[in-house]
Formats: C-alpha cells, structure tokens, sequence
C-alpha cells in the first residue's frame, strides 16, 4: 500500500498493462505446476510453483487501482486463514477426501456468493451487457451446485450422512430436471432484464436443493467420482466468473481446473466402467445390495475363518505374497502395521508386493499416499495392469480392506451391478487370506463372492491389530 | 463494439485454457491422482481474486458487505487449505524415490 502510494512507482504498479502481466506470469506458474505434479520427484516442487502463482495473482489484484475496503479484505482473510491452515494441517491422511470435498465446496460457496454480490452491485445487472449477466448467472448455479453437492458428498464420507443411496425413487430424474429447468429459466427472466433479487434469490435456492437432490443418491462407491465432477464444476463456475468480470486470471485457472477435473473423472470412472451419466442418475449402492442378497443365498454362506497364526505360517512359507489394500487399511491406520509385516516376511526371503487398484480407498491414488506416508518403497507398488498377470505365480494374497475392487462377480455375474469393472484378479492366486471387519457387504453394498471362495480364508477384526497381531505370531515362527 | 471485442479474447482465452488443461494433465499418471484433484482444488480458489475485486465496490450495502466477506474467508480456505493439504501429500512421495538432492 505504501508503494502504491508512491507518485511515480504507485502509477507504473498499478498500470493495467502491468497487472495484466503479472497475470499472465501467475497463469504460466498454474501451468507449470501442473506440470510438475506429473511425477512423484517434481510435484512437491510443482505445488509450490502453483501457490506462488497464486500469490503473485493475489498481490496483482490488490495492487489494482479499483480495490478497496480494506479492513473487510483483511477479515475475510484472516477468518479463511484462521479455518483453513489448522484444517490442513490437522487432517488426517485417511480423511483426505472428504478435505478435498469440503475444499471443492467452499470454492464453489465463493463463487455463487460473489455472483450474488455482483447482482447487486449493479441493480440486477441493470448496467451491465447481457453477457455479463449470462457468465454470472451461470457461476451462481454451477457454484451453488458444486458448494451443496460437495457439502453433501463431504457429510457421506464422514458418515455424517448414511454413504448409501437416499433417492425420492422413480420420480428422482424429474424432480432433478425440474429444479434445473426453474434454475435456468428463473437466469433467464434475470438476463432479460426482471432485476429482481426475489427471483435471483429463487435461482440460488433451485441450485441448491439440485445439488443436494443429484448427490444424495449417489451410493458413496462412487463418491471419487463426484467429487472430481464437482471440482471441474467449480473451476468452470470459477472460469464464467472471470468473464462475468473480465479478469484472464479468472479465466485461465478455472478453465485449467474445469478440463483437468473432467479428464479426472472421466478416467475414474472408466476405471470403474461406470459412464458419468449412469453414476448421475444414482442408487449404485442401492441396486447392489439387492443383488448381493441373491448371491449370497447361491453360495450357501460357507465362508471360511482363520486366526493370526495359521495365516502367519501360511504367509512365512509362502515364497510370493501380493498385498492388496483397501479402504480398510486406511480407516484403521494400519499402513505402518503392514510396513512392519513386510518388513518382517522380507527378512524371510519371501517377495512382497502391493497391487493396487485405480479406485482402491474412496479416491485414486488414495493408497499410494498412505503406503507412501509409511515408508514403502515405490517400486513394490505395483498398478492394476501390472499387478493382474502376477498373481497366477502368486502363493498367498493378503487382501486389507479390500472389497469390490476384488470381487470376481465384477467378472462372472452379468447381473452385478459392477459387472465389466476391471478388478484385481485376486482369485487367481493360490490363496487368499482376507482380513475384514466383518462379512458386512462393502462401500457398494454388494457381497463379494471371493469370500465363499473354497481357497478364501477370512480373518475377522481391525486392519491394524489384525496385521500386528500376524507380525508378532511371525516372530515365534 | 469494444464489449464485443473484450467477450470474444476472453472466449478465446478460455477455449485455449480448456485445451492447454487437457494437455498438462492427461500426463498425470494414477498414482498422483489425489494430489493432482487437491491440487487443482486448490488452483480454483483462484474465485479469492472476483471476492477481492468485488468487495472494492461494495459501498455501503452491509449484506453485500458480509456476503463478500464470506466469499473471501471461503476463497482464501480453498487457496490456502488446498495448497497445503496437498503438499503434506506430496511430502510422503518426495522421501523415497528422491535422494534428498532438492533438484532433478
């Protein structure tokens, strides 16, 4: 401030020539960031590259001429700061998604709330060119779409809210179409020139049960999904904001993150062959659970269990095991226990590897931070592709947590609603130890016939303890 | 004319963004997916700079004022959350394979 208070130099900073550069050189760090992230060596560096962006970006738009009311900018940030750095800082790494969710929210909170704020501003749009209006509107949905959506996928992952499908049944297509139709024909009456904030007010309120009414369906199997789709939504409502307000930065970051965020999901959900239209349309979970129901009747509930030590003899002597995680090892911390029981059946001569699925845990590559997190190393991770034709040669699978992403229905069973998901053929090894919870069907609500497997054996109990308890019956071996 | 001359170099710039998107980040391999999501995440938090720009307009309208407010407390977790979420992700990669040298 006091700089720009300068006669001379205040005039050169805060030249719009100027500002625009320092624009395009915060733009050009987002891209180069990005970059970097494409590797596990360069994207620590990448993010740093990209939040310095952000800070140039910050400090050009304060520089600009125009701002204003300080003491609110400084409130404003101080509050976000004072939520955001602790919420960072004291997740924990299992939580990760929901973080990201609640994250997503707020940005998209940001953007119908300054959309609103412009309405205003400017009495409804009444000086302004009709295709100002358009972009703000535009924002206002898509934000208050994205900031409820990702509240509600945020409540699922937290089991705030039950992660199984809530749906008003057959009639849930039409009352989603409705409330969209009243969201953009209540944009439309506005950007022909109604200014009432009445019905501005009707838009925000139409967008927000839609983005309620879209998520809650939505069986939490497919919650990485949406989450993605929620974060292309918010940098696209970011990106209609810029033009609303003619600003390149605006522009660039949110188009940026709208198409990298639709790539995302697109490769999630390919992943899990499930089309964007079909995880939209919701009740996954729902349909799913019906289904196990049948297939747990066909297999006679013959299921197998086994305690710590037989499945610390049958691991000592295997020569081949392949580790498979799942949502279970991160709920339960256990990622260090199973470091350790690596650790241990390494120091055996046994060959240990961890074969993991794109969509294993509730976000891809969930699995690769946590197992990181505990020091292992990165070449025993080993991806779907590579990890599937191993495990034929394979003489025990350890299978933590892991449900859906293992059940061979997803290959043999027409009817299953994950019918045509690539999964890891965990079935093919010599055997399998399962450690689960309990037989409670997975995320999808869908019972996995691995388990009733003759070659299957199940231990019963906590991720962590359960691997803790195998180590230390390891020792006396 | 001049407003029609400023839409269309923002469309312009917003197409070549969405492909310059598509470009960058289809390198991405799988395993860096959720920090490449928390960190686009927190790319859009870029919505900080439409709250701060707006807010210089804000007059004397208290709601607008505490609307702003919130739009900027909101902008501001998402940019600085988001960043830091994802470099704690990010820390745990950069031990193993790296050999602590800083450069590559």
């Amino acid at each position: 401030m006091s700089l720009a208070a300068h006669p001379v130099l205040g005039s050169f900073l805060q030249n719009r020539n100027f500002l625009d550069v320092l624009y395009i050189i915060a733009f050009s760090l987002f891209i180069q960031g990005l970059r970097g992230l494409s590797g596990p060596t360069t994207a620590v560096r990448g993010n740093r590259i990209a939040a310095v962006g952000m800070a140039i970006a910050v400090i050009a738009t304060l520089l600009n001429p125009l701002e204003g009311n300080w003491g609110l900018i400084v409130l404003g940030v101080a509050l976000g700061t004072a939520v955001g750095v602790p919420a960072a800082r004291q997740v924990k790494m299992t939580a990760m998604p929901q973080m990201v969710a609640l994250f997503n929210g707020v940005g998209g909170g940001a953007v119908f709330l300054i959309s609103w704020s412009e309405f205003r501003l400017t009495n409804g749009y009444a000086f302004t060119p009709t295709y100002v209006a358009i972009f703000s509107l535009f924002a206002a949905i898509v934000g208050s779409v994205s900031f409820w959506g990702s509240n509600i996928a945020f409540g699922k992952l937290q089991e705030i809210i039950p992660g199984r499908p809530i749906s008003f049944g057959a009639g849930q297509q039409i009352v989603n179409l409705v409330l969209l139709i009243l969201a953009v024909a209540a944009g439309i009456d506005i950007a022909a020139g109604s200014h009432s904030e009445a019905i501005f007010i009707g838009l925000l309120v139409c967008a927000a049960l839609l983005g309620n009414a879209v998520v809650l369906p939505i069986g939490g199997a497919d919650m990485p999904v949406v989450i993605s789709l929620l974060n292309a939504f918010t940098g696209l409502s970011a990106a209609a904001t810029g033009i609303a307000l003619d600003n390149t930065a605006l522009i660039v970051a949110g188009m940026i993150v709208g198409a990298s965020g639709t790539i995302l999901t697109n490769l999630m959900a390919t992943a899990m062959n499930r089309s964007i239209p079909a995880i939209v349309a919701g009740g996954f979970g729902g349909g799913g659970a019906v289904e196990g129901a049948e297939g747990a009747g066909e297999h006679g509930g013959t299921v197998r269990s086994t305690s710590a030590a037989d499945a610390a003899i049958q691991l000592a002597y295997a020569s081949r095991v392949v580790i498979v995680p799942g949502y279970g090892m991160a709920v339960a911390q256990a990622q260090h226990a199973v470091r350790e029981l690596t650790k241990e059946l390494e120091s055996r001569g046994v060959e240990v590897s961890y074969a993991i699925h794109p969509v294993a845990g509730r976000m891809p590559g969930h699995m690769n931070v946590l197992l990181a997190e505990a020091d292992v190393p990165y070449d025993q991770l080993k991806e779907m592709d590579d990890a599937n034709p191993e495990f034929q040669r394979t003489d025990v699978s350890l299978v933590i947590g892991a449900n859906d992403v293992t059940n061979p229905a997803a290959k043999n069973n027409a009817a299953s609603p994950i019918y045509g998901m690539p999964i890891l053929e965990v079935a093919d090894s010599h055997s399998v130890i399962v450690i689960k919870r309990s037989m409670n069907p997975g995320f999808a609500g869908i019972e996995n016939e691995l388990y009733f497997d003759p070659k299957t054996a199940m231990l019963f109990g906590d991720a962590k303890s359960a691997v803790a308890e195998i180590t230390a019956e390891l020792s006396h071996i | 004319m001049i407003l029609a001359s400023v839409l269309t170099t923002n469309l312009a710039i917003l197409v070549l963004a969405g492909f310059i998107g598509f470009v960058v980040i289809s390198k991405v391999p799988n395993t860096l997916h959720t920090p490449l999501m928390s960190g686009t995440n927190a790319i859009h938090g870029i919505v900080l700079l439409g709250g701060l720009l707006v807010v210089g307009f804000a007059g004397n309208d208290t709601f607008n004022k505490i609307i702003l407010v919130i739009a900027i407390a909101f902008g501001t977790i998402n940019v600085v959350g988001g960043f830091l979420v994802t470099d704690r992700m990010l820390e745990m990669f950069k031990s193993k394979p790296a050999k602590k040298d800083g450069e590559d």
